[in-house]
């Protein structure tokens, strides 16, 4: 039995991919409606997390191809383009406060699940039912 | 029109400082100048009599072994310029009239001076023997004697140095390097008579004369044979003999080229030098002479250039009105220390015991080539001394000589040989002059630590200036700067990341040792946390070192950085380059037509890189597969172009085209790049072969560089361009190509076992214990006994190559991951978008996207292609 991976964009929980589709420690990009891009990442414990895809520094599409890791006790993704590191619970970014176009440097959180075929799960932080 | 207004004139008249020679002394005495705030008061002319502005004459002999004019320059780029200063090449001074304080140039200009720096150093001294300016005789003093020399060993098969001082055995090195049969002769009963002893003398000359080159001490030269066609033919030796030569170096001292000032009536030595006191000035007040044409005030010509630069500093303070005692030139160390002929030679301090009541204490092991000599006072203080075979303690040991106060260490332990007896840290006093070529003490690099916040060797270099002249004491600079950070409690943190307390070195040890293959293994024993972008790429580059199949099967996927998780290079927009290996830069017309109909079908930008490849840049994550398809169908592999492994193999066409060429390069160049291809190293790896000393392929600017001799390949290691650019090593000569081949094996395998993160060779080679020397021993003599591992694991390494983007082609569960939108696989990144540019395609920048309506994409960047 397949096991889905879910997103909540404030509306509605859409299923993204399969449990199985994501390697631990390595993320996939998610194409949202109206557009969005959503980075979802497993961890090595199973855990999931989703950010924004873009990535604030370069301006690319390409948050998800990020390495994972931890920094003391934050969970963390690196930037692949400029290597910035980025907290996966609140999307803050741990390197830099503001971004080269003087927005602040953070990450949108999306509430991510395991659902639909199996029994709900919450997984990840920063996580509200709808 | 106001006078005003008049461009370029300034508020109040400079005064004119014309200074006569641009060599070492001369260019040091502008930067002291410039660096001074009164130098604004001077308008600065240098009449140089060369061609080309000052170099660096004492490492002159490295122009044989491929060093360029341009490295050796000494003034950097734009030094003239900045500071205004007008320098006149090929015109020197040829008269000075005090009386005017007008100088006259050789093509006849005259300039008037307010001040004047004679700076025209020395000249090489050629004995009056009969035949001494037939052609074929030189001197060793310019880069054009050196190409004179260069062009005369051509045609001779045998060359004569007279002279077996410093330069004299420099020139022999030269010689036999050039191929020529080799003879020094030396008046004096040894070598190096002025700095090294009997018995240092004795083991130097059996070490030379191990190297082929033959030393006939003891011997004047009473006149040079010429042939028929009046060119040399021989030499006549004082006791008779006849030495055949074709070519003869004079290299029998040096005089002060006092002659302008002697014209001038200024005060000159009884055996040359114009007189100058203690601020460098001559009797004119306002006339100056500094380094070698120079007679001190302590009664001395210095033939050194660390003396010379401590003059022009006295000289450079005194004209910008800075009157402190201590910038006086009261005289200088004449301590040495050189490689001549792949021997380590030093002297320093008393080295001769002339002290009243000095006594000697002497180590010497002839059997490993190895004399110490250290004179030791009354008091027990260190004099000098003699170093000849292992140098390794000069650093240390001169400045010591120069603080004159007892040792706290018993002298026997300082000659002994590391290892043989509890030698333990030698405490250096703080006066002790470490750089004795800036005259920078050990107070003043501690200070630079303590109280500048200078962490590395190059910030303290950067701070004091100390180890920037000759660099024999940058070790002990190490030494100094790692004490003092360890006594102001800043511990050296070599940690790899904060999930790691080792080095990559100790890494890759514990991965050897243990068997580990996977990551999550190394950090649960071995270290904290989840791993970061930094312990994780590094990690998994020592996994790719052993057995661990493809890397993006299983965990390794995980680790990879983000070029090498997609086996290709990310550009600015998120999309990404492919650049096809090419080994050697050879390729066919066949393959250049299909790369580029690959490029026109995916509506790729095309360049052709710096490292004898073709870039096709702009090509999507979904892309990549498609792209591979074609590549390998064609006969090529996708190649790495990222990551931290092997790049290229440059080459040029070698003998089989090139007129010069005599090997085979482009051959060896491929069987090299395919070899390594795939290998992963700390950092990335280049690497080029050229097919004869022309050097067209820059060899000498890569990890490992071969360069073709007519016997053989020399190889070079630890070169790079880049940020920071080095001249790569010699490694070792005249290799044929299984034992070329079987050195880089290991290496490299050294290199990627002991190297630190992101560590280039170049870094490596210098901070390894031991360095150059220490790696050749490993590689080539098998000092550690490893090399039979190392042989192994680089078998293994190349036995299990697989194309790494073919293997992904094959496999259905890696290619999903090739996909922009893992919920929506074919749909293209809509963010990715191109505009055109000079007839290609280019990343779009920030706002273009808005301003057009569809991004805009030139050609057909989505055709349909076949991917089976």
């Amino acid at each position: 039995m397949s096991t889905l991976v879910e997103i909540f964009d404030g509306t509605q929980w859409t299923p993204v991919c399969d449990y199985r589709d994501l390697i631990p420690g390595r993320g996939v990009a998610v194409l949202g409606e109206r557009g969005a891009q959503v980075a979802v990442f497993r961890d090595r414990a199973g855990a999931l997390y989703a950010v924004d895809n873009r990535d604030p520094f370069s301006g690319a599409y390409v948050i998800s191809r990020g390495i994972l890791g931890s920094r003391g006790t934050a969970p963390t993704v690196a930037s692949p383009m400029y290597k910035q590191v980025f907290d996966l619970r609140d999307g803050r970014c741990l390197d830099e406060d503001t971004a080269p176009d003087g927005t602040p440097a953070e990450l949108r959180v999306w509430p991510v699940r395991t659902g639909a075929a199996a029994p709900s799960q919450l997984v990840g932080a920063a996580v509200r039912e709808p | 029109m106001t006078h005003h207004q008049t461009s370029g004139r300034l508020p109040r008249r400079l005064k004119d400082l014309v200074l006569v020679g641009h060599g070492m002394v001369g260019q040091r005495f502008l930067e002291a100048l410039t660096g001074q705030p009164g130098a604004a008061a001077w308008r600065i002319t240098v009449l140089a009599e060369e061609p080309r502005p000052a170099y660096d004459r004492v490492h002159l002999t490295s122009w044989f072994s491929g060093t360029s004019v341009e490295e050796l320059s000494l003034a950097a780029p734009g030094f003239l310029t900045e500071h205004g200063i007008d320098l006149r090449l090929a015109d020197p001074a040829a008269a000075i009239d005090r009386a005017a304080q007008t100088v006259t140039t050789a093509s006849g200009e005259v300039l008037h001076y307010d001040a004047l720096v004679l700076a025209t150093g020395s000249y090489p001294f050629v004995p009056p023997v009969p035949g001494h300016d037939a052609a074929g005789c030189h001197v060793y003093r310019t880069i054009e004697d050196l190409e004179a020399i260069r062009a005369d060993a051509g045609r001779s098969g045998t060359g004569v140095v007279v002279g077996g001082g410093l330069l004299g055995l420099e020139a022999a090195g030269a010689l036999r390097a050039l191929g020529l049969e080799t003879h020094v002769v030396e008046f004096a009963p040894r070598l190096m008579a002025l700095q090294v002893d009997e018995g240092g003398g004795q083991l130097l000359r059996r070490k030379i004369e191990e190297l082929g080159v033959h030393v006939h001490t003891g011997a004047g030269t009473r006149a040079i044979v010429t042939g028929d066609d009046g060119r040399v033919c021989g030499t006549e030796l004082s006791d008779g003999r006849e030495l055949p030569a074709g070519l003869v170096v004079f290299s029998a001292g040096v005089r002060p080229r006092d002659q302008l000032a002697r014209e001038s009536g200024l005060p000159v030595g009884e055996r040359g030098g114009i007189v100058v006191d203690e601020r460098c000035r001559t009797q004119d007040p306002h006339v100056y002479a500094i380094g070698e044409c120079a007679l001190a005030a302590d009664g001395k010509v210095y033939g050194l250039v660390a003396p010379g630069y401590a003059m022009a500093g006295t000289a450079a303070r005194s004209l910008a009105g800075e009157h402190r005692d201590e910038s006086a030139f009261t005289g200088a160390d004449t301590s040495t220390k050189l490689k001549l002929l792949g021997v380590d030679v030093a002297s320093f301090g008393d080295a001769h015991g002339a002290t009243d009541g000095a006594l000697d204490v002497l180590y010497s092991d002839s059997r490993s080539g190895v004399y110490k000599k250290l004179v030791i006072g009354r008091e027990g203080q260190l004099l000098g001394g003699v170093l000849v075979g292992d140098t390794e303690s000069y650093g240390l040991l001169r400045p010591l000589a120069i603080g004159g106060k007892p040792l706290q260490t018993a002298p026997e332990q300082l000659v002994l040989p590391a290892g043989a007896g509890p030698a333990g840290p030698v405490a250096l006093p703080d006066d002790a002059v470490v750089c004795s070529c800036h005259n920078i003490s050990q107070g003043e690099i501690r200070a630079a630590v303590r109280e500048q916040g200078c962490t590395t060797v190059p910030a303290v270099k950067k701070c004091t200036s100390a180890g920037t002249g000759c660099g024999s004491c940058v070790k002990l600079l190490g030494t100094i700067v790692t004490e003092e950070l360890a006594a102001s409690g800043v511990s050296v943190d070599t940690n790899l990341c904060e999930h790691f307390a080792h080095t990559r070195a100790e890494l890759y040890e514990i991965v050897r040792a243990t068997g580990i293959t996977s990551f999550s293994a190394l950090i649960d024993g071995h270290g904290s946390g989840e791993g970061c972008d930094i312990c994780k790429p590094a990690v998994a580059s020592i996994l790719a070192g052993s057995d661990n199949g493809h890397i993006l099967d299983g965990e390794q996927a995980a680790l990879q950085d983000t070029n090498d998780h997609f086996l290709a290079n990310l550009q600015r927009n998120g999309s990404y380059s492919v650049v096809p290996r090419i080994p050697g830069g050879e390729i066919t017309p066949y393959g250049l037509i299909t790369i580029g109909e690959i490029a026109r079908d995916f509506g790729l930008y095309t360049k052709i890189t710096g490292g004898q490849r073709i870039d096709l840049l702009g090509a999507a994550v979904d892309q990549l597969p498609l792209i591979w398809r074609r590549l390998v169908d064609a006969g090529f592999e996708s190649g790495h172009a990222y990551g931290k492994s092997l790049r290229t193999v440059k080459s040029c066409v070698g003998e089989t085209w090139c007129r010069y060429g005599v090997q085979d390069s482009v051959g060896l160049a491929i069987e090299l790049e395919l070899r390594y291809r795939g290998l992963r190293s700390p950092h990335k790896l280049k690497s080029a072969v050229s097919g004869c000393a022309r050097e067209c392929a820059e060899a000498q600017g890569k990890d490992f560089g071969i360069i073709a001799t007519s016997s053989g390949w020399n190889l070079y290691v630890g070169g790079n361009g880049g940020m920071t650019p080095r001249h790569a090593d010699l490694l070792a000569t005249d290799l044929d190509r299984e034992t070329l081949i079987r050195s880089i094996d290991r290496f490299l395998m050294f290199y990627i076992r002991t190297a630190d993160r992101l560590e280039r060779t170049s870094v490596w080679l210098d901070r390894v214990e031991g360095g150059l020397e220490h790696v050749r021993a490993v590689v080539m003599d098998d000092s550690l006994g490893i090399c039979a591992e190392l042989d192994l694991l680089m078998e293994r390494h190349v036995g299990g190559y697989r194309d790494e983007w073919a293997a992904v082609l094959d496999d259905p569960e890696r290619l999903r991951r090739f996909a922009s939108f893992v919920n929506a696989p074919g749909t293209p990144d809509p963010a990715v978008a191109f505009m055109p540019e000079r007839g290609q395609i280019r990343p779009a920048r920030p706002g273009e996207n808005e301003q057009s309506p569809a991004p805009a994409l030139v050609a057909g960047a989505r055709l349909e292609v076949r991917t089976a």
